[in-house]
Parts: C-alpha cells; sequence; structure tokens
C-alpha cells in the first residue's frame, strides 16, 4: 500500500494505483474527459492535470502512478490554472453551439466549461469545421466540428465491443473521427459510444431534437430482451418514453446496455399498438368493450372445457413476459383443467421436463465470471443473442481467460477463443460427448457408456485441457442449444462434463424470464409448447407470443391456430397474423407500462414498477388474467398488486431466487446421427427476436435487420451443383420458399443457415432438421 | 493485390514481431505495399489490415497521420518540401514558393505530365541544413536554394 495525501486527505491505495483512482477514495473530484473507469488511460485530453509536490509542471492525474508520500494538490492555483489553460484550448475550436445541441444539459464540456472556463474567447480565428459522417441509423455524427479527441468511442469499439470500428483519422488539426472509408457501426454495443461521447459529437439518431434531459423523468426499469435483466434507465416526458438508458449496476450489466435494450423502445411508439379489445363477430374482429370481451372468453374457455375435456385449451407465452403474468396463465389454464401451458416456444426437446431437480439458471453470478479460468460455451450465437454477457467472456478472454465455443454458426463472437468447434447441427451432441470424452480419458476415469465410440479430436482434447487446468470453471449451453432437437442429450452431456472436470454448468437462458417462468410454474403437465401444435387444439391462449415468428415450427403452430375454434391473444401490438386467426384480441402492457418481475439466468429477482400509462384500452396482463381467473369462479385471484401475486410465487424475495440446479436425473444420453445430405441451421436474428424489436424502426433499418438469406459454403453449394446462382429454392417439410443464395464458408458442410424468426422463412418447418435447396 | 515479393518482405517484417502481434508490422506493410503500387488506396490499406489482422479503420489511422504514405496517387517524383519552423526560418517557404511558380502546381498537386507531386513536410530532422526536402521519401536533399533546386529538377528525368 502507498500513503498519499490529496488535498490535505490522507489515503492508502494500493501499488499501481493512480492519482484519479486515489482522488476518487477520498472523494476529490478531478475533471477529465478521456479518463473513463471502464477503458484503458489515453491521458490525451490533458483536463485533469494537478501539481504534485516536487514535480515542476502540472501532471495527468489519469495516468501519474501514486509513489509513496505523494502529495497532490488538485485545486491550487497551478492545477486550476492549468485546468483552464487546458479548457481554453479545448474551446478554441468546439462550436459552442449549445442551445441546438442535444447533449445540452448532460455535457461533460458543458458543465466543466462553466467552472474552468472564460466568459469570453481569446481566439478569434476561424474555427475549424469537420464533416458530418453517416454511420447508420442509430448514431448521429452529424456535428463532429464538437469532438474534442478524447478517443472514448475508440477505446470502447477496441476494448469493450471487441471490434474496432470508429477510429481517428489523419494528425493535428486534422484529426477526425470516422469509420473506414464512410462504412456503417454495426455493434450490438454500439449505443454505449452516445453515453460515453462527453459532448455532443455522437448523439442518438432516434432521440434527435424530440426533448431536452431536463425534461425527462428518468424511471428505474428491466430490460425484457434477454436473460441478462439488464438495468435501465427509461426517460419519459408527457407519458412517452422518449428513451432508454443504462442504470449502472456492476454486477449486471456495469454501465453497459445493448442497442436492442437502447432502441426498443421506439416500438411502444408505433402504429401497431393493440388499443381496445376485438371480438370476432361474424367472421370479422369488431371492437368491444373490456367486459364483452372479458365475458365472451371465459364462456368459450369454459365451454371448450366443458365439451372436449381441459387439455383441449393451450396456453403459451412469451419468455419476455413477467413472472406475475406467467404465474397467473398457468394458474388459469390448470384451473381450466389443462396442463397444457409452456413459455418456451422455440423449444423442440423437452425430454428433462419433470427430471429436473430445480429450475435451470446460469450456474453462477454473472459477477463471478470474471474469476473463471475457463469456459466453454456450447451451442450460441453469442453476441446476438446475449450481447452483454459475451462482452462479459471477451473482457475475461482479454485477461487470459480461457474461452472455447462449440457451435454450429461461424459468426465471429469477437472474443480472443482458445478453441472452436464448428458443427452441423446434428453433428452437436458429439462435439460435446468428444470433449466429455477427452476429459475422462485425459483422467483416466470412466464416463457414460454411450461414449463409447466417440473418439476426441485435436481441438476437443484442447478444450478439455482448458477445462482441467486449475481454478474456476464453467460450461455454459446457450439458446441454439436449448432449441436444439437433442437439448436433453446435450443438457446430460454438459452435466457429465461438469461433474468430471469440476466446472460449474449453467444455461445462459432464452429470455428474460428464463428462470422465473420455471418458478411461476409454467411448465406443461401435458402437451408442451411443441406438442400443443402437434395435437391441434381447440382452444388457444396467447401472452405475448406471435406463433409465426416464436415458435420452432412457425407454420405448424399457425396451421394449429388456424383450426382452433377459439384463439385468445393477450398482446401489445396486433399483426396482419393476429389479425387472421384470433377470435379474441385483449390488448396488454408492453414493456415500461406494467409493473412486474423477471428472474434473470443468475437467479436475480427484479421488480420494476410501471414507468408509463398504457396507451388506449390496454391493461396490464397480469390484472387481466386475474379477471378472467374470477369471471371463471376460480379461487386465488385476489391479488391486489402484481407485489401480491409474486409473493405468493417467490415469498417475499430477497436478491436471489432459491431452487435453482441444472442437475437431472433419469435422462439417457441418446447419441444417433441423423442421415441428412443438407440440414438446416436457425438463427434468431438479434433485432427479430421478440415483439417488440421486430417494431423498432431504427434497429429495423441496421445491417442486423436485412431479410434472412441462405448462408452457405462454396463447397456445400458446389456439391449441390448449385453453385453458379444467386437465387434458391428451399423446401423443408411444411413449406418452400425461394430465397437469395449468400456464400459464406463458415457455414460448416453440409449445411445452410436460414434465419428464423422471419416471415420469410416461417412456412419451412423445424428450426433444425433436413432441408432441399435447388437452383429456383 | 500485392505481388509474392512484396508479401514475402511484409511476412520478413512481421517476424520481427511476436505472433500474436503481427500488427506491430504495419508501418513497413504499408510502406512496402505504397512501393509497390506507387500510393495506398482504401482497397490497398484494407487488404494490408486484413493481412495482419487489424481493423481497416486501424490501418486507416497510420497511414493517414505519417505525411510519408501517399492517399491519393503521386507523380513519377514526389517533392517534399520541409516548413516547420527552422525551415521556415531559412528559407522553406521560400523554397517551396519557388517550386510552386516553377512547376505550375499548389501543395498536393502534380504536374499534368504526371512528372512532379509537390507535398509539404514536417520538421526531417535535418534543421540545420535548412531549407530541406525529400525527394520520393527516399533521398534528402539539403541547402534547397532556387539553384539547387534548378538543377535537381533538371537531373529528375
Ligand atoms: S466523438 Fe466523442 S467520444 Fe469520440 S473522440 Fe470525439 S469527443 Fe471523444
Ligand atoms: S482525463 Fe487525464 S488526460 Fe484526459
Ligand atoms: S524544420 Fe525542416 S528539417 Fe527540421
Amino acid at each position: 500500500m502507498l500513503e498519499i495525501e490529496i488535498d490535505g486527505k490522507q489515503t492508502q491505495v494500493p501499488a499501481g494505483s493512480t492519482i484519479m483512482d486515489a482522488a476518487q477514495l477520498v472523494g476529490a473530484y478531478i475533471p477529465h474527459f478521456c479518463y473513463h473507469k471502464k477503458l484503458s488511460i489515453s491521458a490525451n485530453c490533458r483536463m485533469c492535470l494537478v501539481q504534485v509536490e516536487k514535480a515542476p509542471k502540472p501532471l495527468p492525474a489519469c495516468a501519474t502512478p501514486v509513489t509513496n508520500g505523494m502529495k497532490v494538490f488538485t485545486h491550487s492555483e497551478l492545477a486550476v490554472n492549468a485546468q483552464k489553460g487546458v479548457m481554453e484550448f479545448l474551446l478554441i475550436n468546439h462550436p459552442l453551439d449549445c442551445p441546438i445541441c442535444d447533449q445540452g444539459g448532460e455535457c461533460q464540456l458543458q458543465d466543466l466549461a462553466v467552472g474552468y472556463g472564460g466568459s469570453e474567447a481569446r481566439y478569434r480565428e476561424d474555427k475549424r469545421v469537420v464533416f458530418q459522417k453517416n454511420v447508420g441509423p442509430l448514431i448521429s455524427m452529424q456535428e463532429m466540428s464538437r469532438c474534442i479527441h478524447c478517443t472514448r468511442c475508440v477505446r470502447f469499439g477496441q476494448e469493450i465491443a471487441g471490434v474496432m470500428e470508429l477510429g481517428m483519422a489523419n494528425r493535428n488539426m486534422h484529426s477526425e473521427i470516422q469509420t473506414f472509408v464512410g462504412r456503417t457501426v454495426d455493434s450490438e454495443l454500439s449505443g454505449n459510444m452516445i453515453d460515453l461521447c462527453p459532448v455532443g459529437a455522437l448523439t442518438s439518431k432516434p432521440f434527435r431534437y424530440k426533448a431536452r434531459s431536463w425534461e425527462l423523468s428518468r424511471r428505474k426499469s428491466v430490460s425484457p430482451h434477454d436473460s441478462l435483466g439488464t438495468n435501465l434507465y427509461v426517460q419519459v416526458k408527457n407519458n412517452r418514453v422518449m428513451r432508454v438508458l443504462p442504470r449502472e449496476n456492476e454486477d449486471v450489466n456495469e454501465c453497459w446496455i445493448s442497442d436492442r435494450d437502447r432502441f426498443s423502445y421506439e416500438a411502444l411508439n408505433c402504429s401497431d399498438r393493440l388499443l381496445k379489445p376485438m371480438v370476432r363477430v361474424d367472421g370479422s374482429l369488431r371492437e368491444v368493450d373490456w367486459s364483452v370481451a372479458l365475458d365472451y372468453v371465459a364462456h368459450g374457455l369454459k365451454d371448450v372445457a366443458r365439451t372436449h375435456g381441459g387439455n383441449a385449451i393451450a396456453s403459451l407465452a412469451s419468455p419476455s413476459s413477467t413472472l406475475e403474468e406467467l404465474y397467473l396463465l398457468q394458474k388459469l389454464t390448470r384451473g381450466l383443467g389443462s396442463g397444457c401451458v409452456d413459455f418456451r416456444p422455440r423449444r423442440r426437446d423437452f425430454a428433462t421436463d419433470a427430471k429436473m431437480v430445480g429450475a435451470p439458471w446460469l450456474g453462477l453470478r454473472l459477477s463471478e465470471i470474471k474469476e473463471l479460468d475457463a469456459a466453454v460455451v456450447v451451442g450460441s450465437v453469442l453476441r446476438k443473442d446475449h450481447p452483454l454477457f459475451a462482452q462479459r467472456l471477451r473482457q475475461l478472454a482479454r485477461k487470459s481467460g480461457k474461452v472455447s465455443l462449440i457451435s454450429v454458426t461461424g459468426d465471429d463472437p469477437l472474443i480472443n477463443l482458445n478453441a472452436r468447434i464448428t458443427v452441423a447441427p446434428s453433428q452437436l451432441p458429439f462435439a460435446l460427448a468428444a470433449v466429455v470424452k477427452a476429459v475422462a480419458a485425459l483422467k483416466g476415469i470412466e464416463t457414460l457408456d454411450e461414449l463409447e465410440n466417440v473418439q476426441p479430436d485435436a481441438a476437443s482434447v484442447s478444450i478439455a485441457e482448458s477445462l482441467l487446468a486449475d481454478g474456476k470453471k464453467a460450461v455454459f449451453l446457450g439458446n441454439l442449444a436449448e432449441q436444439h432437437p437433442s437439448a436433453s442429450t446435450i443438457h446430460v452431456l454438459a452435466n457429465e462434463l461438469g461433474r468430471l472436470s469440476g466446472a460449474v454448468v449453467g444455461f445462459i437462458g432464452e429470455g428474460a424470464n428464463c428462470v422465473g417462468g420455471h418458478l411461476a410454474g409454467a411448465l406443461p403437465s401435458s402437451g408442451n409448447a411443441y406438442d400443443m401444435f402437434v395435437e391441434p387444439r381447440k382452444a388457444y391462449i396467447l401472452l405475448g407470443v406471435e406463433p409465426e415468428l416464436d415458435c420452432h415450427n412457425p407454420g405448424m403452430a399457425s396451421a394449429a391456430l388456424k383450426q382452433a375454434s377459439l384463439v385468445v391473444m393477450l398482446t401489445p401490438f396486433k399483426s396482419q397474423a393476429m389479425l387472421d386467426t384470433a377470435d379474441v384480441l385483449l390488448p396488454v402492457a408492453a414493456f415500461t407500462e406494467t409493473s412486474g418481475t423477471f428472474v434473470s439466468a443468475e437467479g436475480r429477482i427484479q421488480s420494476v414498477a410501471g414507468v408509463c400509462q398504457t396507451p388506449g384500452d390496454a391493461r396490464p396482463a397480469w390484472k387481466v388474467l386475474r379477471v378472467l381467473g374470477n369471471l371463471l369462479d376460480f379461487g386465488g385471484f385476489d391479488q391486489e398488486s402484481s407485489e401480491a401475486v409474486r409473493n405468493e410465487i417467490v415469498g417475499n424475495p430477497g436478491e436471489f431466487a432459491g431452487g435453482l440446479d441444472n442437475s437431472v436425473a433419469g435422462v439417457s444420453v441418446r447419441l444417433e446421427a441423423a442421415q441428412m445430405d443438407l440440414q438446416r441451421i436457425s438463427d434468431v436474428p438479434i433485432y427479430f427476436a421478440d415483439s417488440l424489436v421486430r417494431r423498432a424502426n431504427s434497429l429495423q433499418e441496421t445491417r442486423d435487420s436485412v431479410s434472412p438469406t441462405a448462408r452457405v459454403s462454396a463447397g456445400t453449394l458446389k456439391s449441390l451443383g448449385i453453385a453458379d446462382s444467386s437465387l434458391t429454392r428451399v423446401v423443408q417439410s411444411s413449406g418452400e420458399t425461394v430465397l437469395s443464395i449468400a456464400v459464406d464458408n463458415a457455414v460448416p458442410f453440409g449445411c445452410v443457415q436460414i434465419s428464423a424468426a422471419h416471415a420469410s422463412t416461417s412456412m419451412l418447418g423445424d428450426m433444425f432438421g433436413a432441408i432441399k435447396m435447388e437452383s429456383a | 493485390m500485392l505481388t509474392t515479393e512484396s508479401l514475402q518482405r511484409i511476412d520478413r517484417e512481421i517476424e520481427k514481431y511476436p505472433a500474436d502481434q503481427k500488427q506491430s508490422a504495419v508501418m513497413a506493410a504499408l510502406a512496402i505495399a505504397q512501393e509497390e503500387r506507387g500510393w495506398l488506396s482504401n482497397e490497398t490499406i484494407e487488404f494490408v489490415a486484413n493481412y495482419l489482422g487489424m481493423a481497416p479503420i486501424a490501418a486507416y489511422e497510420v497511414a493517414s497521420f505519417y505525411s510519408m504514405y501517399d492517399l491519393n496517387p503521386v507523380g513519377k517524383y514526389k517533392l517534399t518540401v520541409c516548413t516547420n519552423l527552422p525551415c521556415m526560418l531559412s528559407g522553406g517557404v521560400d523554397a517551396a514558393e519557388y517550386l510552386k511558380a516553377k512547376l505550375g502546381i499548389g501543395f498536393n498537386e502534380t504536374t499534368v505530365d504526371g512528372k512532379f507531386t509537390l507535398k509539404e513536410g514536417e520538421c526531417m530532422g535535418a534543421c540545420g541544413d535548412a531549407p530541406v526536402m525529400l525527394v520520393s521519401n527516399r533521398r534528402m536533399c539539403s541547402c534547397m536554394g532556387p539553384e539547387q533546386i534548378d538543377r535537381l529538377l533538371a537531373e529528375l528525368e
């Protein structure tokens, strides 16, 4: 420990700390621009100059290491003069256009100029002009003359996003922040650069000129998009969500949010909102009062249950529904005598249901990821499924943790990987089995009998070795591993890998309530999310799902809905498909409009309040379900608040949920390679993944939102004899369509990657399985 | 994009650095690429970046920072005149003006016959010999008064 005195206050800091670190400890504020606690030190703005005893010149606090007995003065005459001098230089070329700048009111340059700037400029010459750049639909670089060249945005790309998209071109007074030859900024974390930019050079395009920061009220919320439980501030003006910002929580999202979390709010204000209950009368949907709609639903459901039995009714919810909604939905469904309720529409293999000891979860806390020595991710399109989880693994790999990936897509996770195995989906269980086998061989112990014929290759041995080194290790199963037709085998193999290697096994989890749904009991006792469409039911209750996009086999789901006599949809939005298939549409609150709870992958229980009112006649879904329960005369639907519902499920909750356990008993490994000439790989594109992002206009204009193609390697194309066509007809079990071909040699041989969750591919069939490709 | 010979030269530069720090060779690689192609187009820069496994913008930062890299086509000979302070005080600016008049071009321009490009340079570390000029990045010329400039131009064919 080193002794240091700052402005007369003594403190001790560990060796290697900078004056800035020490100042933060004693609560002394040192003005700064380029310094950011999460980024490397570049020391280029010079705003943080302070006086250090015995040093002849002021020193930059952010880059000066503390030495023992150092005495620092942050507000001495020397320091303040230096700071004022730097400020004068920074303002020389700054346009001082605060009145028309979106950053006004929350600008570090503006704030510090109040403290350290002169009231009048001495510089009389022309200011330099920097031309605007277009880097895509999310970040505005319209006023680059405001840039003070702190390079925070550049370092963010290099260090946090893992891809350097912005750089500083040219030299001295000609320096400009730009992309390479005017390309767009495509990182799924790009919006954080807007927050990091200390001035108004990078601003939010969707928010541009929409409101002043001081007109907005700041309300706490939690992201509904992925399993991380990202903490948000939702900013509201006149009951309208104007923008979304990160709420810092070091244990969850640190100070970042993904672009999906940041820009999905646009969907809340879109024209697709369902504003009034609708009931189909004589073949067409009519707007009706709530009481009419609810009566209709209650009677309809009761009729179906009476004539066809309870199990003729099936309920399906989106995994981003709140805990309360999921609980009341399953309670309602069970009250009707049906065990057919689920919240995992993209799942295919349910063999582990009822065989699990507890609710599947991440296996550790998010904050423990940085302490891992090795991590293996199985079946994930990491960056697109879990942008911030991927970011944590990226930091782990930068810090010498060994991260390996076993998956089916060839996308670049922008993580410095220790090893990577990319195989066809049907081979995924085998690839994992090979690692299990390699671990067993290295340790010289027995493993599962079913693995007798599995032969580990070099890559699986390298992954095995990383798992056998000393320290903390983890095996994470991604969305793809859960959607896989052999998900239960993958799960059991991962558990075996954990048992042999001492690694923690966890599910990264699809949807904000991937754990919550289990705690709420929204699980089938008869008829899971796939079977409920294989054997069509008479009535369906759908909560926040769009089956033609969200289900494992969208075509089959749509067909089942068409034949049903009663389809009730609780939804914040309306779509053509809903208007075509629903018998009753009940408008419910969207994200930000309802109170509710999310239990994230790490088991963190986070309850949020509604931050603005629902539009039109929409009501929070938990209230709608509660009223339905009462109309049907079921007991136990008298909760006064969403908290009361929550407490029924998890008691008066602490920070984390209990009952989380990934062990399975009595499920065996089934390793059989289906023979397929060509098989489909489905990814769920980040901005098609749920009903909210699908309607967020700006996100829909990004490169991640281009329509699905048939992504296939040149070798596969050649073997199919269609090497020189640009279009292909793809034919799968339920249907066919014509897609354009995108050659991508990272896609495994014998596979074609066709995204799910999109109208242009929904007729095809299951997310995985045999498929045919011919020239169109 | 580049000849095998250039690639071999770049490989030799890469070997000077640890295997996971290939991009340390970016300056040398860009110089070699420029030598072969005459100037650095965006395509050339991107090729070099990919070859070294770095982001294209990172290579562009380097290429646009140093004045010896040419991001636009240049004439057969590139004349770079130092106009930094010591040279300026000893006739650097005059030398530049003389060249401008003589060649009929300004800074960053190329004569119509494609023979000469004129550039403004930064201190070349030879201030004692001011005014200082550089021919095509390789040949340093000291004490460039009008007579010496005439002689140089006559010599460059
Ligand atoms: S754009 Fe903003 S963050 Fe980037 S260098 Fe300029 S001032 Fe810094
Ligand atoms: S904050 Fe220290 S130099 Fe910028
Ligand atoms: S100033 Fe011209 S060489 Fe130094």
